[in-house]
């Protein structure tokens, strides 16, 4: 369970958000809403522990994650604006290093089955850097395929994605839901999904 | 923890076999500014035997700042470095892995070359494998030293620059034992006392680098 009590977040001498709270389930998704600037990157990031709120604090399971550390890392994935793969590696190569340091071993035909999942058949052994900005981003969203964390903190997943790969990815999230995860995630679209329950937090004070 | 360590030095040798350029310039500055001093200084040998260990070590100081920039610039670039503060693993041993993988393409070829280019000082096989040996253990410690600036200036506007006026005071005493093991070793004084001062500085810094690193990589991906 995710809890977040009295978070305020400051950047620069701009107060983003203050005094806010929520708490989320397991099987619940978090939509962030919010202009641009409201503040939604440094709120996922603050929840991951990449940033130090001003004020108040996260709970994952009862207990404050700056206490937890790794063994919160453990549970979180993060997906950032940065794809965070390395051009210069294949997609394989990409998704077999990042489960290692997930520690999670993945032998090459599961990297070869999950890329191929994930709508990159034939492009698997490519270095990434050829691949085209959708392509690149379903490399690390091929990671969602493999991944036994159960909370999933996502920065604008749906950006760059074509039309085929949207339903893919909300039936990814929704499966990750229906197995008991947690999801938080920003989005400017409106993405509909059918499991989990879905509860919505708007930042910002324009409409 | 292991297999993530070995993993991230596999994977970071992998990138600069793709990228040798990369490599390949920083052992060229070092040869360079080796070979650049007896053309300048003119062929007195007595001049040159004494100037050899602190041009050869003043040399790779500046060969390992030239390299330091990219050892987390590029992971901090694509989003690499954010994951890797994200994963169960601790951030020090990742760091140390890296460290080596950075050492293994920059540090170790610099020790390697150095003998060739001692030749030019007219060093005798001696003092010659003293300069190898106290390049082995020195140059680690550029590296592990160099990491801690690396990640302060990482995300910064001339970050280059900032770099080594951060890093190059902490290398002194690196380039004091390093030169003065060589030295020792020309006036056939002995190199041992140097040598055991450039080892126990290499153990403080693989203690303490990385976890230094570590702490400073979080602040700066903030």
């Amino acid at each position: 369970m995710l809890e977040v009590e009295n978070l305020s977040c400051v950047r620069g001498d701009r107060c983003l958000f203050q005094g806010l709270g929520f708490s989320l389930d397991s099987g619940e998704l978090l939509y962030v809403h919010g202009h641009n600037g409201s503040g939604k990157t440094t709120l996922l990031r603050t929840l991951c522990g990449l940033m130090l709120p001003e004020e108040g604090e996260v709970r994952w399971n009862g207990e404050n994650i700056r206490g937890l550390r790794e063994e919160y890392t453990k549970d979180v994935l993060f997906l950032g604006h940065k794809n965070g793969i390395k051009g210069d590696l294949s997609g394989v190569e990409n998704l077999r290093i990042s489960s290692i340091l997930d520690g999670l071993e993945l032998d090459g035909s599961a990297a070869w089955k999950a890329l191929g999942d994930i709508g990159l058949d034939g492009y698997e052994d490519l270095p990434s850097k050829v691949l085209s900005q959708g392509q690149k981003r379903r490399v690390a969203l091929a990671r969602l395929l493999v991944n036994r964390s159960s909370l999933w903190i996502m920065d604008e997943p749906f950006t760059a994605l074509d039309k085929s790969a949207i339903p893919l990815l909300q039936l990814v999230i929704g499966r990750h839901l229906d197995g008991g995860g947690t999801v938080v995630l920003t989005t400017h679209q409106e993405v509909s999904l059918t499991s989990g329950r879905a509860r919505r937090l708007k930042l910002g004070w324009r409409d | 923890m292991l297999k993530a360590f070995l993993w991230v030095v596999r994977r970071d040798l992998t990138l600069s076999m793709r990228r040798r350029s990369d490599v390949s310039t920083t052992l060229f500055f070092f040869v360079i500014v080796v070979s650049l001093f007896p053309l300048g200084i003119g062929p007195e040998l007595d001049t040159l035997r004494e100037i050899a260990p602190g041009v050869v070590w003043v040399a790779a100081l500046l060969a390992s700042m030239l390299s330091l920039e990219r050892l987390f610039a590029a992971d901090y670039a694509d989003g690499t470095l954010e994951q890797m503060l994200l994963t169960p693993q601790p951030v020090s041993l990742l760091v140390l892995a890296k460290v080596l993988a950075h050492w293994l393409v920059t540090g170790l070829p610099l020790a390697l070359m150095a003998p060739l280019l001692g030749l030019q000082y007219d060093l005798s096989w001696q003092p010659l494998g003293v300069l190898i040996a106290s390049l082995l253990v020195g140059t680690p410690t550029l590296s592990l030293i160099g990491a801690i600036g690396a990640a302060l200036t990482i995300g910064v506007r001339g970050g280059g620059v900032l770099v080594s006026l951060l890093v190059l005071p902490l290398y002194i005493p690196v380039l004091i034992f390093g030169a003065g093991a060589v030295e020792a070793s020309v006036s056939g004084l002995g190199e041992q006392s140097h040598m055991s001062m450039l080892g126990a500085i290499m153990v403080l810094a693989l203690v303490l680098a990385p976890l230094a690193t570590a702490a400073a990589l979080r602040v700066s991906a903030e």
